[in-house]
């Protein structure tokens, strides 16, 4: 019985708790669909979900890490429109070849990116009112380019657009979900394994020790804020993949997509806990539920919020309710220890 | 021999707004030294050493290092010139694991990676070495107080340094801890290290410190050698009074005497794996104090007094009636207050101002809607202010720029606030100067008398229990194991007592 339930105990204590619970909501489901629909039991469905969500991936990665360090990025969206914009009307008006349009766009994420890192960290103000401001440039900007939407005819680009790379027999994904993969696995050795992702990682749980510490604060929280703009700038590529078009409205509230996906994958607002194998499990839910709406058919699309909106209800009481666990858990730990250590003291 | 000059700091100033922590203060760190900065609470003592390893920006001054003029803009500037310190307020990071907050910032690398095996392996041996056996692989926030100083201490030592800075490292640990920090205090000074050693425990200075350096209100009184400076002079020096006016420093009032009536009676209580048992009846007006080693339950004990755990037997009576807490807020109403241990890392809300912070359990009590008016705020927090000679330049300071101990008296005063029949002291000189000291356990002893409180005193410090406590609990393993008062408070029973051997 007291086994059980140390177990259960050790579970929820496990860093990894809060990724269980993602994954197994997503195995059930996609379950859940393959019972009901018999389409769903295709490998190209689950394919599609990479295909289509490629930059939800891109954007949520990025946004995890000023998530970690207690910060926020709301520009994500329209760095993302911005994006989109620049890369069509480049294509459109000039000749420059794609791969300087996109070298031109990822460079602008990078520097607005590293522009609201700086600001926020020189000033120290709240990231939340620099990235709003940030957000409404970027749009702004973008409805300065064009007010139209711009076609994408650019061959090269379509034809990179429309390559499928095969997986066996399986299926297909597009360039863009192998970029989202690609960006996945350098986000998490980053922050597994390096010196810089650790210092993040430091930072969100406490900025102040991390600094007395000796670790680059300023630089670190600046590269942060950098990294999301470049990863909405990458984002934005992946958007005019699938979209072929620039927009205004594109990724309109996509910053709050992003965040919820972070969460539902174990981030914790409250900074220093987040794991990128579970944002992708985040993106990946909220794509299930979409596919399943495509599915049945008769359902609003906004039925993906509703859900989403609960789920994230959930989670967020559920992370709470693993803090308070751990804080019990903790208070016994420490106290379990000393007498052992003490008894030698007086007695011998 | 003289040892050569490592660090020589000349007429460093720094001004906060309303305050003029450092004016004029030199300090000279030879090699192999262990150099202890002495000063009351508010001295200047952490400015200086923030200062030295670029927290603060000095106001003016000069610092050179072997020589060579330095000015550290970070910490990680004074981190790689050579300078490792462990700051008086924790300086770790809770959501990272025990072995990564010993070696983030300067992880071994494999192929350019993150060698988490290596750093698993060498923070495991480097905690066995100084007797803190632990799994490094769990985070921080599982371990007490104690084991993160440990932690902070183990990292800091092994930082490549010629210079070791200690602000009251020893604060929250036990003898057999402190023994074995020395221990490894000494092989470093050996290998010449510089080191400097900051703590309100004379014993420990004198046992291990060989200079001294004393800050009074930010300036500098002077430096001296410690055989030199015998202990009365020192607290003279530090407090600015005569040899004389110190001597009698210690004179206690009478103790006070029990009342008839009994406030609070724990009739055998013990919690699963907390507590065994513990039978106690606290009177009015009488300063009981528990004593034990760390780890022997007195924390327990109180935790349960204080309804912040529930015991699984035994019953608590409060005047003559059973209650049940269910929680802090349930002792509270029947007017029991507890000023807890961890104040370094619980307690002081950094954002609010100290008088938010003397008044804050007070409304916590009221109910948060209960308005209490700001001219009796201002009151309330004054009184306590002047009482607990919390240095501040302004009650509306906020909390966070006090020094260490400040912040502590500033918590007692919440609690005293709440006017409570039983308070509960965990620790509460730990970290306070020594003038202060005496005043808090003169303090506990006339709440008892002239308000017939009861008061439970919780300490390590053997003299300053059989001082000020009129009747002593000492408790081994958990349970309660010899009861002593009157006359048979006095060390040697409590240390036969917590040995195991016979007493009444
Ligand atoms: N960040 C700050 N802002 C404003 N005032 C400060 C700040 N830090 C310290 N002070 C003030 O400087 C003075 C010296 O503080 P310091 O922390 O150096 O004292 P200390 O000697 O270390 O005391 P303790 O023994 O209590 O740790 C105090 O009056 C304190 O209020
Ligand atoms: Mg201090």
């Amino acid at each position: 019985m007291r086994g059980v339930k140390k177990l259960a105990n050790d579970m929820i204590a496990s860093p990894y708790f809060s990724f269980g619970v993602t994954v197994l909501l997503f195995a059930v489901l996609y379950g859940t669909g393959v019972a009901m629909y018999k389409g769903f039991l295709r490998p190209q469905v689950f394919f599609n979900l990479f295909i289509d969500n490629a930059a939800l991936i891109i954007v949520t990665v990025g946004i995890t890490f000023t998530l970690i360090i207690v910060g926020i990025d709301l520009s994500v969206g329209a760095v993302l429109a911005l994006s989109c914009m620049v890369l069509a009307w480049l294509l459109a008006n000039t000749a420059v070849p794609v791969w300087a349009a996109v070298a031109v766009v990822l460079l602008m994420g990078i520097v607005i990116g590293a522009a609201q890192g700086y600001i926020i960290t020189k000033f120290d103000l709240q990231p939340f009112i620099i990235t709003l401001a940030g957000m409404f440039f970027c749009r702004g900007m973008t409805a300065v380019i064009s007010r139209d939407t711009i076609q994408i005819t650019n061959e090269t680009f379509t034809a990179i657009a429309s390559y499928r790379i095969p997986i066996g027999d399986l299926g297909f994904v597009s360039v863009g979900a192998v970029l989202a993969l690609i960006v996945l696995a350098i986000a998490a050795v980053v922050l597994g394994f390096t010196k810089f992702g650790r210092a993040v990682f430091a930072i969100g749980g406490s900025e102040s020790s991390a600094a007395l510490m000796g670790l680059p604060v300023f630089r670190t929280k600046v590269i942060v804020y950098t990294i999301s703009g470049f990863c909405s700038a990458l984002g934005g590529v992946a958007y005019a993949l699938i979209m072929l078009t620039g927009y205004n409205l594109h990724g309109l509230g996509m910053e709050m997509d992003a965040i919820a996906s972070s969460v539902i994958g174990g981030t914790l607002l409250t900074g220093g806990v987040a794991f990128i194998p579970g944002a992708l499990f985040g993106v990946l839910i909220q794509g299930v539920i979409l596919t399943f709406i495509s599915f049945q058919g008769t359902l609003s699309a906004w039925w993906t919020k509703i859900v989403v909106g609960a789920l994230l209800c959930v989670f967020i009481v559920m992370q709470a309710l693993i803090t308070e666990q751990k804080a019990r858990l903790s208070k016994k730990s420490s106290m379990g220890e000393p007498p052992e250590k003490a008894k030698p003291g007086l007695a011998g | 021999m003289e040892q050569p000059v490592l660090l020589e700091m000349r007429h460093i100033d720094k001004v906060f707004p309303g305050v003029r922590a450092l004016s004029n203060v030199d300090f000279t760190l030879r090699a192999g030294e262990i150099h202890s900065l002495m000063g009351e609470n508010g001295a200047g003592k952490s400015t200086l050493v923030k200062v030295l390893t670029g927290v603060y920006q000095r106001d003016g001054g000069t610092i050179s290092l072997l020589g060579k003029r330095i000015s550290p803009k970070t910490p990680k500037e004074a981190q790689e010139a050579g300078i490792s310190t462990v700051y008086q307020e924790v300086n770790l990071c809770k959501n990272l694991t025990v072995a990564e907050n010993i070696f983030i910032g300067r992880e071994p690398r494999k192929h350019g990676f993150i060698d988490w095996a290596t750093i698993n392996k060498r923070a495991a041996e480097l905690l066995d070495s100084l007797g803190v056996h632990i799994d490094v692989t769990k985070t921080l926030d599982h371990y007490s107080v104690a084991v993160q100083q440990m932690i902070a201490i183990a990292r800091a030592i092994d930082i490549e340094a010629k210079i070791l800075i200690l602000d009251e490292p020893t604060s929250s640990l036990d003898e057999q801890e402190t023994q074995q920090l020395f221990r490894i205090i000494r092989m470093l000074q050996k290998q010449g290290l510089g080191i400097i050693f900051i703590s309100h425990f004379l014993e420990q200075i004198y046992e291990l410190c060989d200079h001294i350096t004393v800050l009074r209100n930010g300036e500098l009184v002077g430096a001296y050698e410690v055989e030199k400076l015998p202990r009365l002079e020192l607290i003279a020096k530090m407090v600015g009074k005569d040899l004389n006016a110190v001597k009698h420093m210690d004179d206690f009032a009478e103790k006070s005497v029990p009342q008839e009536e009994v406030f609070l009676e724990a009739d055998h209580i013990g919690e699963v794996g907390q507590l065994a048992d513990v039978a106690l009846k606290l009177h009015k007006g009488e300063v009981v104090g528990f004593a034990g080693l760390l780890g022997s339950g007195r924390t327990e004990t109180a935790e349960i007094l204080f309804g912040a755990h529930q015991p699984t037997k035994g019953q608590l009576k409060v005047k003559g009636k059973p209650v049940q807490f269910g929680s802090p807020m349930g002792a509270m109403r029947e007017r029991i207050a507890f000023c807890p241990e961890d104040r370094k890392t619980a307690g002081i809300i950094g954002d609010l101002s100290v008088r938010e912070n003397i008044i804050l359990a007070m409304q916590a009590k009221d109910g948060m809607f209960h308005h209490i008016p700001y001219s009796k705020q201002v009151e309330i927090a004054d009184k306590y202010i002047d009482l607990l000679k919390i240095k501040v330049s302004d009650r509306d300071q906020l909390i966070k720029n006090l020094s260490g101990g400040n912040q502590q008296k500033a918590i007692i005063a919440r609690w005293l606030a709440t006017k409570p029949e039983l308070l509960i002291l965990d620790e509460p000189t730990r970290g306070i100067d020594v003038g202060t000291k005496t005043e808090i356990q003169k303090m506990a002893i006339e709440l008892a008398k002239k308000q017939g409180m009861a008061v439970v005193f919780i300490s390590s410090e053997m003299d300053e229990m059989t001082r000020t406590c009129s009747k002593l609990m000492v408790m081994r393993d958990r349970r309660k194991v010899a009861e002593l008062t009157g006359d048979e408070v006095n060390s040697e029973n409590v240390m036969r007592a917590i040995a195991g051997g016979a007493s009444s």
